[in-house]
């Protein structure tokens, strides 16, 4: 496929605002819990608007991807069937969550709706957030499947697709988190770049087990079940037309190999490998993490850059079998 | 259930591309406006099409054989494009199994066209929506036309017929025939997508002579033998001069 930066900036962005909303949500109610040093308000009302931020940015990405974005609001309507669609309705209800979170935050209105046996107040905040972490988790789910659930799409079909677009996605928000917290000076980095390590690590384990998976795979489509003759040696001879079309420009990368290969390893060494470094450098060493961290998420940032870039390249859509030769 | 469909046989078609042409002009003159072309006298020329004629060699050369092989939307009976659309602006048709696309509401997010595996959806250029072969939907039932006219573009200019058009529900309909009989066959059908659209395999054509079609075999009066006939080994220029 041919890769679109509108939807690699969106996937990219909105994975990372998604990310970082887990971090606060879970920072939020781990501190309640006792667990972790309670994180402020001001601090979890800054952190929303940050997610918030990246979440807007992936969304106006998306509009660059549309020929027609007047006509976006439509796209609401066919959720019983598209992905698309169920995309498009998760991704504003949980910016709105993400801003109802801040605004709580920020305003200071937190009232207790309830409390749960063993005395624990069902806080207002408590409420948005989990609400808001379900949909988050749903909308790693919604997007990746806009790429799973095409079954001709080899590459994109399995499940390894959602785990990657929701690990990768996560481990990317924590990294953001971490630098976000020595940044505001919170002591949340040991608990939030740890998870980000977990997380950077299993997303390279995950998304090298979708490598090896990819490059077994047997194209199920051949030029014999394209044309329906049975022939062992068929050749294109002509593709009907000397100029290109949308055919030939929206379904390949026009990258050569080495190109590919070499794309692979950047992202590889981008998402995974250096922002994991560095990240291990901040939790065993006493060097100040704000540039470091700052550094990781960036890098980690545009690894995962490379990645959708490849993600979408090493897809090969049968339709390229009727464009192998111009003519 | 009516299920409108094109059966292409690839033993006629010689690749003429008028079916091309002829899609082109009445889908660029119709009311949806026009199929854009981009740099058409220029270099990198490019422009929307619902219809393409692919050629293909078959076998090692010196036994080869082309195969042309047009190429339009096959109107599947399970349209993988249509339920991943997230307007509904991609529809199949209860009426008549035509699938099309409502320009008006389509945001050319041209998703569906990842979800076509036979890559027959194309955005144009200009109007930035998702486009494809209608079935000429505004020729089969355009009450303007004589009725022998009302069916689509690319039937109507084939020279030598290789386009059937009809109802593949209908087992008698000349598509259903053709289908049955000549050996119709999808495309890919791998995918569960069930193309109505259907292709004829190419077949051999032989003409076998036997000596007694070429000399009457009952020769009553024995008048051909009375005819003269060069010796084996005589020279001759060709059949006329050698009477």
């Amino acid at each position: 496929m041919h890769p679109a930066f509108s939807v690699i900036f969106l996937t990219t962005l909105i994975g990372a605002g998604q990310g970082l909303f887990l971090a606060l949500f879970g920072a939020e109610a781990l501190g309640l819990l006792g667990v972790l040093p309670a994180p402020s308000s001001e601090f979890l009302a800054l952190g929303s608007v940050l997610a918030l931020v990246f979440l807007v940015l992936g969304l106006v990405a998306s509009f660059f991807h549309l020929g027609r974005p007047e006509r976006a609001w439509r796209t609401a309507t066919k959720w019983r069937t598209s992905w698309l669609s169920r995309e498009v309705i998760v991704l504003p209800a949980f910016m709105g969550l993400v801003f109802l979170y801040g605004a709580a935050h920020w305003f200071g209105v937190n009232p207790a709706l309830g409390t749960l046996p063993g005395e624990y107040p069902i806080l207002a905040t408590m409420l948005l957030g989990s609400l808001g972490a379900l949909l988050a988790v749903v909308l790693y789910v919604t997007t990746a499947m806009i790429y799973a659930c095409i079954k001709f799409l080899q590459e994109w079909h399995s499940p390894l697709t959602v785990v990657n677009y929701t690990v990768l996605g996560a481990a990317s928000g924590f990294t953001l988190a971490a630098a976000y917290s020595a940044w505001a000076g919170v002591p949340l980095v040991t608990f939030t770049a740890t998870i980000a390590v977990v997380l950077t690590l299993l997303g390279l384990a995950t998304r090298v087990a979708s490598l090896v998976r990819n490059s077994r795979i047997k194209a199920k489509s051949t030029v014999q079940t394209a044309i329906g003759v049975k022939h062992p040696r068929i050749q294109q001879k002509s593709q009907g037309f000397m100029g290109g079309s949308f055919n030939t420009r929206e379904f390949f990368h026009h990258m050569s190999a080495a190109f590919l290969r070499a794309m692979k390893w950047i992202f590889l060494l981008g998402a995974f490998v250096i922002p994991a470094l560095l990240l291990a450098i901040v939790l065993v060493t006493r060097i100040d993490p704000v540039g470091v961290l700052i550094a990781a998420f960036v890098i980690q940032y545009l690894g995962l850059v490379a990645e959708r870039w490849f993600f979408f390249a090493q897809a090969n859509h049968p339709q390229n079998i009727y464009y192998q030769s111009v003519g | 259930m009516t299920q409108l469909a094109l059966v292409i046989d690839l033993n006629v078609c010689v690749g003429c591309h008028a079916c091309v042409t002829s899609c082109k002009e009445w889908n660029t003159s119709g009311d949806a406006g026009p199929l854009v072309d981009q740099n058409p006298y220029d270099a990198d020329p490019t422009g929307t099409f619902f219809n393409r004629v692919q050629s293909f060699e078959v076998g090692e050369y010196p036994n080869t054989e082309t195969v042309h092989f047009p190429k339009s939307c096959l109107h599947c009976e399970e349209p993988p494009c249509v339920p991943v659309c997230p307007t509904g602006a991609s529809y199949k048709r209860e009426s008549d199994g035509i699938v099309l696309v409502d320009y008006d509401k389509c945001i050319g997010c041209k998703y569906c066209s990842w979800a076509c595996p036979y890559g027959v959806r194309e955005v144009d250029a200009e109007s930035k929506v998702m486009t494809k072969c209608t079935l000429c939907v505004d020729r089969i039932y355009n009450e303007e036309l004589p009725e022998w006219d009302r069916k689509p573009a690319c039937v109507r200019a084939c020279p030598t017929n290789a386009r059937l058009y009809g109802d593949i529900h209908d087992p008698e309909s000349v598509v259903s025939k053709a289908i049955r009989e000549a050996g119709g066959y999808q495309l890919m059908p791998e995918w569960g997508s069930k193309p109505a659209n259907h292709y004829l395999p190419r077949r051999k054509t032989q003409l076998t002579i036997r000596e007694d079609e070429v000399e009457r075999a009952d020769n009553p009066l024995k008048i051909d033998s009375q005819l003269p006939k060069p010796g084996q080994e005589e020279p001759s220029l060709d059949d006329v001069t050698s009477w």
